[in-house]
């Protein structure tokens, strides 16, 4: 077997708000295949990487790069369409759509988005809208939300709502996908479930790379974590040897023992 | 019942058979052209509604577009002799082209920005129409010299406009349905929820904002220009702040992002001003009360609170 070629690397990266480095000269590279798991304190900086490498934010300086191509300064749309799909640990819901409607903004890059064909509904726009639709449902069951098919987002527990934003980021069919604190606010039950399902996803080729702070369910899935801190890498490794990384101990799992 | 307005085809049919039988009701030809005016209104409000209901964004200056429709089309036809169709398509690309340059620059603003920079729009078209007196005219009006008419064929009478205007809001009604239900659509109604979101699966935001607002604004125009020819006689104050306001009053009214909610708003903000002919010195101060009173006691106005009440009652 071939070493696999990295889906992203991550070069020098910084960026600074006034004086705060959130993120400092940062670099790290994520393996295609398997998940990937991000940890650190509160503030390390985690969600901030995240908006960085999809787009949300520009660099002060340093250089992204998404299979081989580089990518740092591109907007998130143009992100997307290259295969990076993410969600959020606030949530960027469309409370003013159904359920249904939210996934299917996942499959808009799939889909004819001129004006014409839409203004006059030309049959295969109505066709693959059709088609679209029964895929998202699809994507809507394998993530748990099989119970709001038809509901208004509006009307959504939160629990929901954050598996709602799994399958809007599936319907893209993304290559990558970053999923920012997938399990938050969840019940045992329920995380467990975000857990198959993610497990799931990984199966099917998609390099997924998670902030989490539910330490059993990183350890659980993950097959390579990295370690930030004061928006520095602590460390990187496989989830044995960063439980037992005195320098991890101390900055995240000591601190929140103690 | 509850299907039948859920379903597109069936509210479409509902509204062409209340306008069939409309005429036959109309005693006479002054309530014809209350119903024309209701449907011009009705059919820029549709416009509007995709930009402010469905996409989020404000505009104040949408008179602006419709004046320089108006004002196009009166001025290609009566002072250089162009056919009236080609006056309207002209005047319609040439608005199409200034919304576009304005757009980018204009829809990175948001709130209150967005609110300002719009009315600086429309407030610049207005003044230009009533300063530039050679051509427009200025503040005393402009005058068409002929009626509306296509290969021959005259459109002129209340009653045949009664049905181009009729035939053209049902259009408009099924093409901005059609608008909203498709990935274009969704876009714009993902901008409105959650712009952040929007971006990240793929919607190119300042693409989809700067085209809606394209799309309203040459609506706007084409429906300025129709008016023109309809009434032979305009005059700046058509494309004025408060012509803007009526809009935009018109939709908040109806219901944001309900398409039948901004023709009822359309219908009621236009009919209501003739009913009350007593009060036409207040008519600014009665616009502003019912927008005060919906954002207070209905803030997703009528159609929507109506539907809403029918759905709970239905459920009791």
């Amino acid at each position: 077997m071939t070493r696999p070629e990295p889906i992203l690397s991550v070069h020098n990266l910084s960026i600074h708000f006034g004086g705060l480095k959130a993120i400092s000269e940062l670099d790290f590279t994520i393996q295609a295949g398997a998940i990937h798991a991000i940890i650190g304190p509160n503030g390390a900086g985690k969600t901030t990487l995240f908006n960085l490498v999809t787009g949300v934010y520009a660099p002060t300086s340093g250089s992204v790069s998404f299979n081989g191509v580089p990518v740092t300064g591109k907007k998130p749309h143009e992100l997307a369409a290259l295969g990076m799909s993410r969600t959020f640990q606030n949530l960027q819901i469309f409370f003013n759509m159904s359920a249904l409607d939210n996934v299917m903004v996942g499959r808009h890059l799939h889909l004819n988005r001129a004006l014409i064909p839409a203004l006059l509904r030309f049959p295969a726009l109505a066709r693959k809208d059709r088609e679209a639709r029964a895929h998202c449902r699809e994507l809507m069951a394998l993530v748990g939300c099989g119970a709001y098919l038809d509901a208004e987002a509006s009307a959504m527990p939160y629990g929901a709502l954050k598996r709602l934003e799994i399958a809007r980021a599936l319907a893209a069919k993304p290559k990558l996908l970053l999923l920012d604190e997938p399990a938050a606010g969840l019940n045992t039950t329920e995380s467990r479930e975000i857990d198959a399902v993610i497990q799931k996803v990984a199966e099917q080729g998609v390099t997924v790379v998670l902030v989490e702070h539910d330490m059993k369910m990183v350890m659980g899935i993950s097959n390579h974590i990295l370690v930030l801190d004061y928006g520095r890498k602590l460390t990187e490794g496989a989830p044995a040897e960063i439980a037992a990384h005195p320098e991890v101990i101390a900055a995240y799992l000591g601190a929140e023992a103690a | 019942m509850r299907r039948l307005f859920a379903s597109r085809l069936a509210g479409l049919a509902v509204l062409a058979v209340i306008l069939i039988i409309l005429p036959l009701v109309a005693p006479n030809t002054f309530y014809l052209d209350i119903l024309i005016l209701c449907g011009f209104n009705a059919i820029a409000a549709v416009g509007l509604n995709l930009l402010i209901g469905f996409a989020g964004q404000i505009s104040l200056g949408h008179a602006g577009f419709f004046g320089l429709g108006a004002y196009g089309s009166a001025i290609l036809t009566s002072t250089y002799g162009w056919p009236a169709l080609g006056a309207m398509l002209i005047s319609a690309a040439a608005v199409g082209a200034l919304a576009l340059v304005i757009a980018r620059p204009i829809l990175k603003l948001k709130g209150h920005y967005l609110a300002m920079a719009t009315l600086g729009v429309g407030i610049i078209i207005s003044i230009v129409l009533e300063t530039e007196v050679w051509l427009t005219g200025g503040p005393d009006g402009f005058i068409l010299a002929e009626d509306f008419s296509v290969l021959g064929f005259v459109l002129a009478g209340e009653e045949s406009w009664y049905w181009v205007v009729a035939g053209l809001l049902l259009f408009t009604i099924w093409a901005a349905q059609n608008i909203v239900d498709s990935p274009l659509g969704r876009a714009l109604r993902a901008v409105h929820g959650a712009e952040v979101g929007a971006a990240v699966a793929g919607v190119d935001t300042a693409r989809v904002k700067a085209l809606i607002f394209v799309v309203s604004a040459v609506i706007a125009s084409l429906v300025g220009s129709l008016f023109a020819h309809y009434a032979g006689f305009i005059t700046p104050e058509k494309a004025g702040f408060f012509k803007s306001i009526e809009l935009v009053t018109m939709v908040v009214f109806g219901g944001m992002a309900s398409t039948f909610g901004a023709v009822l708003g359309a219908v009621t903000l236009t009919a209501l001003p003739q009913a009350l002919t007593i009060f036409e010195d207040f008519e600014h101060m009665i616009i502003g009360a019912i927008l005060m009173g919906t954002m207070i006691f209905m803030p997703r106005g009528l159609a929507p609170t109506l539907n809403s009440l029918l759905i709970k009652r239905r459920g009791e």
